[in-house]
């Protein structure tokens, strides 16, 4: 038998790299032994992508991709389809989770400083990947042709509009129509079962590529690879498999739960995962009162919301995203990891955590002057986050730290002038006080205390 | 029906909350429960005799029905089946869409998801809140406190009775003295009683929701066996993770 096993093997190794590739990425890649919680996400993101293509698979072999066919298309999968209502609910859910778990394996990525050096192409590769799924997404919730579906697109595809000049012709070469319509459906079907996903795989092969090439950070943000043994083993190496095969397992079971929970039990999960408004045939005719993306996008579409101005507002939607792939560069502190940053760095990572999920709260919410102000003082702190992670990024003298600081809330004043409205001058006096707060704790403290000085980084992994 | 006319306090709608918003009215819990089929086979004789003749549920079949409520399909052709000529067809309606046009000004929506999109407890209000309303602009002589200047007729008002609001004054944010409906007072009794009227009611919005989802039960059902399943895999798993890792340090 073992003989047997051992030649068909052999006989394949002689013809394509199965244990090369084996051992390459799983038996002999190396991985910290230091794993903590946070390192459960990225193995989840691609069990949740397997249970949105095999679902995908089976939705596209009853859907009707056909603005007369495709809502009532999704109400017979959900009932005369055999088990159709799970599979449309592992896929309405997977797509929440999908963002659920990506939200958090970035976050760690930003914890943990993985974007540094020589990480840098591995986190492009991963924002390029989180662009694609944004689209992926998008095009995807247009498909069951329900009020939100159709309205959420029509929103989206008009801030396209924005852009001066070839605005106007660039949405209709979108939509394919002067409105989304039948052909819009039927290009966003196409791109969300065969060209995104393609895109998404290889992308996603890339990732993984790049991450066994340098090597997986870790909680200390401590490179495995400058300690190695006589045979060139990492000291603080275990085998990927079977040692984070087994716990991935673990996290995967756990995970499972709490999705199969929600699918089961949950699937509308109060309106967040499935919307109310969307249980209503796209009606061209009538606009619902309180247009909103699904949870995912709120915090982008909360930036978008805050800025009166359309174009000024879709730009800095875009930058909010954009700013992502600078992150390596914006952010150079040769500590990695927050473990050993200062405690101002703690919480200004913690507060930018928070801004993210209140801006995200402020997005599904509808527009009163309360609100619209939070929002634009908010996104002052969202893109704030960004301007002190690059101060911070090394030891700067103190003229550095007040001239940031005057240049800020000169910038904050200054759009404040703009967008003075009389009738809102005393809401706006006193939410200034949100950034100015913010700004002056973050750029004076550096200065009189010593609360922004690092931590000394350890030679080899401390225990977990 | 004989019993005195009582004053009945239908809803207690907080000052003000009306005059200007009839959507800020605070809804009564529907309390529904899709597995009490006894509720589910009453609420579908509501449906079938009451809305079916101008509301279709067309994503519903007979035969579906049949199973959601614990019916043989014999059972729902003698009983609940005046549409249809076979039970695998869906619930339809036979009014034509240019007849409705005419007839209501917009065809009545299909309410196959309607528990979905509203909620049961938006639909349980607005079936119990029509009132008596003589204004020109109401073609039909009723409104209601959830769904302002709504289309449809009061086609229960056999069942329910008369209701006619009973209004205060109050100052609005303005500073001005509006009339605005502080209850809902039931001026001729119907053949129900104001407790039965609300139970039929009931069973009518718990029938929409389980027509909104029929496989709800079973989903439930399943549920809980996958959970279980995923349980015993963790424990698996975690004894297989202590195994491996004993040797990590």
């Amino acid at each position: 038998m073992n003989g047997t096993r051992t030649g068909l093997l052999s006989w394949i190794d002689e013809r394509f790299p199965l244990t090369k590739l084996w051992n390459e990425h799983l038996a002999q890649y190396y991985a910290p032994r230091n794993f903590n919680f946070w390192y459960f996400f990225g193995s989840l993101a691609l069990v949740v992508l397997i249970i949105q293509i095999l679902s995908g698979i089976w939705l596209a072999m009853s859907y009707k991709p056909d603005a007369e066919l495709a809502f009532s298309s999704v109400e017979y999968i959900m009932r005369d389809v055999d088990w159709g209502w799970l599979i449309r609910y592992l896929h309405s859910t997977g797509a929440s989770a999908f963002f659920v778990v990506v939200y958090l394996h970035m976050f760690r990525g930003i914890m943990y400083g993985s974007y540094k050096s020589p990480r840098e192409l591995l986190w492009l590769v991963g924002v390029v990947i989180y662009v694609v799924l944004m689209a992926e997404a998008f095009m995807g919730y247009l498909l069951p042709w329900g009020q939100m579906s159709y309205w959420g697109a029509q929103v989206i595809i008009s801030l396209f509009g924005a852009i001066p000049g070839i605005g106007e012709a660039l949405t209709t070469w979108i939509r394919g129509d002067y409105v989304v319509s039948d052909v819009t459906l039927n290009r966003f079907f196409a791109l969300h079962v065969v060209a995104l996903p393609i895109v998404l795989l290889g992308l996603i092969v890339v990732h993984i590529m790049a991450l066994h090439e340098v090597g997986s950070n870790n909680p200390d943000g401590v490179e495995i690879k400058k300690n190695k043994d006589e045979h060139g083993i990492p000291r603080d190496g275990i085998p990927f498999h079977p040692y984070y095969s087994v716990k991935d397992i673990m996290g995967v079971a756990v995970f499972l739960f709490l999705f199969a929970f929600v699918v089961f039990f949950l699937p509308e999960m109060g309106g967040w995962f499935l919307e109310h408004d969307n249980f209503v045939p796209a009606d061209p005719l009538k606009t619902p009162e309180h247009i909103k993306p699904l949870w995912y996008f709120t915090p982008f579409y909360a930036i978008l919301r805050a800025i009166p101005d359309k174009l000024t507002g879709v730009l800095a939607m875009g930058l909010s995203i954009v700013v992502f792939f600078f992150l390596p560069w914006i952010d150079r502190h040769p500590v990695k990891s927050v473990r050993y940053r200062s405690p101002l760095f703690k919480v200004l990572l913690a507060l930018f955590a928070v801004t993210f999920v209140f801006l995200g709260y402020l997005g599904t919410q509808p527009v009163y002057p309360i609100l619209s102000e939070l929002g634009l003082r908010f996104s002052e702190l969202y893109f704030g986050f960004f301007v002190l992670l690059w101060v911070y990024s090394r030891d700067r003298s103190a003229g550095v730290f007040w001239t940031t600081l005057l240049v800020v809330l000169a910038v904050i004043g200054v759009i404040d002038w703009i967008r003075f409205d009389p009738s809102k001058g005393t809401l706006m006096m006193v939410s200034v006080l949100i950034p100015v707060v913010y700004f002056v704790g973050f750029l004076v403290l550096p200065v009189l205390t010593r609360l922004n000085e690092s931590r000394p980084v350890p030679e080899r992994l401390t225990a977990k | 029906m004989t019993t005195p006319i009582v004053a009945f306090l239908f809803l207690l709608v907080p000052v003000a909350s009306l005059a200007s918003s009839p959507e800020g009215v605070p809804l009564r819990s529907a309390e529904v429960d899709i597995t009490d089929q006894a509720s589910l086979q009453r609420g579908a004789r509501l449906f079938v005799n009451y809305c079916l003749s101008c509301h279709s549920a067309r994503y519903m079949r007979y035969n579906q029905m049949a199973k959601g409520l614990g019916l043989t399909e014999d059972q729902v052709q003698g009983n609940l089946m005046f549409a249809a000529d076979k039970v695998t067809q869906p619930m339809d309606v036979a009014m034509s869409s240019n007849d409705a046009k005419r007839w209501f000004g917009n065809p009545p929506p299909d309410l196959s998801v309607t528990a979905r999109s509203r909620g049961a407890d938006w639909l349980y209000n607005y079936l119990l809140t029509f009132y008596k309303d003589d204004s020109p602009h109401r073609p039909y002589g009723v409104n209601n406190l959830v769904f302002k200047d709504v289309g449809m007729p009061d086609v229960l008002w056999k069942l329910r009775g008369i209701q006619v609001p009973v209004y205060k004054e109050v100052t609005d944010e303005y500073g001005e003295e509006t009339s605005v409906i502080e209850a809902l007072e039931l001026q001729t009794p119907g053949l129900r009683t104001p407790a039965e009227f609300s139970r039929d009611m009931r069973d009518l919005v718990n029938f929409l929701v389980f027509v909104g989802e029929p496989a709800q039960a079973k989903r439930h059902q399943v549920g809980l066996w996958v959970l279980a399943f995923i349980i015993l895999f963790f424990i698996v798993s975690y004894a297989l993770y202590r195994e491996y890792w004993k040797d990590v340090h």
